[in-house]
């Protein structure tokens, strides 16, 4: 199958990940611990069901109901509930804003934790060191990797995601997108400004 | 412990590798290996906590080399190794060779939708009253595990403030090495980019972290 040869360059080694993962789905499925099926519906759910749609969903949400908007950041999880997203690596949600003063970053420098009911399975970079070693002691530096440069004078707030708690970005709705449906206002809101290493879109510059 | 897993404020792991419109799987192999990490924990034979120190226990430049969900399986393979799920030879082999184990649980594809969206919430009801309340000035203890635990070096030793109290959690130092779940408060705790890393820092940069109750004390 074409799609077990990987992307970069460490073919070999991604190989030999890709036989040890058969060779442990083959056991597993074999001693019976694990239903194939199950397995199937797991990978189903992620490519399918649960991304940064619904997140994105929730922050149009913020953007267009000022009562909304104070129930996400007073309690998040229920909130986020309204829209029926909750569950796995979502069960403690808590939502921050930004604002022209503050900037909201989300890391997790321990392992991978991320808000998974809101915006899906990280990206490769989420979980990478270098994002989680910079993030914290070189968050405007990340942010330029990103093509995110904000004003000196903002304040830049990193959440170390240590515990239990999953952090949202709320990010900030742009300018010149009166009058836009939640829907098209959905269009505009990025995984990535969800994280907080991206703004939310122009909706001029993402028309098309 | 002091493992790989730890990394906030190391350096020299160069440039962020940023793709544009990233794949949610790079290989087949990704889909898989999330699939069975998930299935296989819904066994019941580990907790959360004690999956996670399968995985910072691996060798540091293993760690740091390995595609994160080769991370997972690598915890795997010892998490079922542990636990009498499989064994060595098995796993070389990639055949069974014993009878399974009894396990608690099996997930079925039935209850993947119930069981996803459900979710493992990991609040607990408080045993003791909060020591700290928001606003106080605390420091996180200098402290270092050779077991699992969740305050990050960086923070060890800092002065920072409450700034949310979130309620009591599982307690990951006990619950990853069979000490149970010992609830203990959670705090969010923030310090200032100049308190974390000196003088030269960024003053306008905090940076938070949430921490168990045990992790701090009265500054």
């Amino acid at each position: 199958m074409s799609e077990d040869h990987d992307h970069g360059h460490d073919h070999s080694e991604l190989s030999e990940v890709a036989l040890r993962v058969r060779a442990l789905e083959t056991l597993l499925v074999e001693k019976g611990y694990v239903d194939p099926a199950a397995l199937d519906a797991l990978v189903e759910t992620y490519e399918l069901k649960v991304g940064p749609r619904n997140g994105a969903r929730v922050v149009a949400r913020a953007w267009t109901d000022p009562a909304y908007r104070e129930r996400l950041l007073r309690d998040a999880t229920a909130a986020v509930a309204e829209f029926g997203y909750s569950g796995r690596q979502g069960e403690h949600l808590v939502a921050v804003a930004n604002s022209p003063d503050q900037h909201n970053l989300v890391v997790c420098t321990l392992c991978s934790c991320y808000p998974w009911s809101v915006l899906g399975l990280p990206p490769v970079w989420y979980k990478a060191p270098s994002y989680r070693s910079r993030a914290v002691i070189d968050p405007r530096g990340v942010l330029a990797e990103f093509g995110v440069t904000l004003p000196a004078t903002t304040n830049i707030r990193v959440w170390d995601s240590t515990a239990e708690m999953r952090y949202l970005v709320v990010p900030e709705r742009p300018s010149d997108s009166e009058g836009l449906s939640e829907q098209q206002l959905a269009a505009l809101v990025t995984r990535d400004s969800m994280i907080g290493v991206g703004l939310a879109l122009s909706p001029v510059g993402s028309a098309s | 412990m002091n493992g790989a897993q730890d990394l906030g404020g190391m350096m020299g792991f160069g440039p962020i590798e940023i793709e544009r419109n990233e794949p949610i799987f790079h290989a087949t192999w990704e889909k898989r290996a999330l699939a069975i990490t998930l299935a296989t924990g819904f066994c019941g034979l580990w907790n959360g906590d004690i999956g996670r120190h399968a995985r910072e226990t691996l060798p540091p430049a293993a760690y740091l080399s390995k595609r994160y969900y080769d991370i997972w399986i690598s915890a795997l393979e010892k998490l079922t190794v542990f636990t009498g799920m499989l064994d060595v030879v098995e796993l070389r082999e990639g055949k069974a060779l014993t009878p399974p184990r009894e396990v608690p649980n099996k997930l079925l594809a039935a209850d993947v939708a119930r069981v996803l969206a459900r979710g493992a919430p990991y609040d607990r009801p408080a045993t003791a009253p909060a020591a700290f309340a928001f606003g106080d000035t605390i420091r996180a203890k200098v402290m270092n595990p050779t077991t699992h635990t969740r305050l990050p070096r960086y923070a060890r030793g800092k002065i920072g403030v409450i700034e949310a109290v979130r309620g009591a959690f599982v307690f990951p130092d006990s619950n990853a090495h069979g000490g149970g779940e010992d609830p203990r408060w959670v705090y969010t705790v923030r310090f200032t980019a100049r308190e974390l890393w000196g003088d030269e820092a960024d003053a306008t940069v905090t940076v938070s972290i949430d921490a168990w109750e045990p992790y701090l004390e009265r500054a």
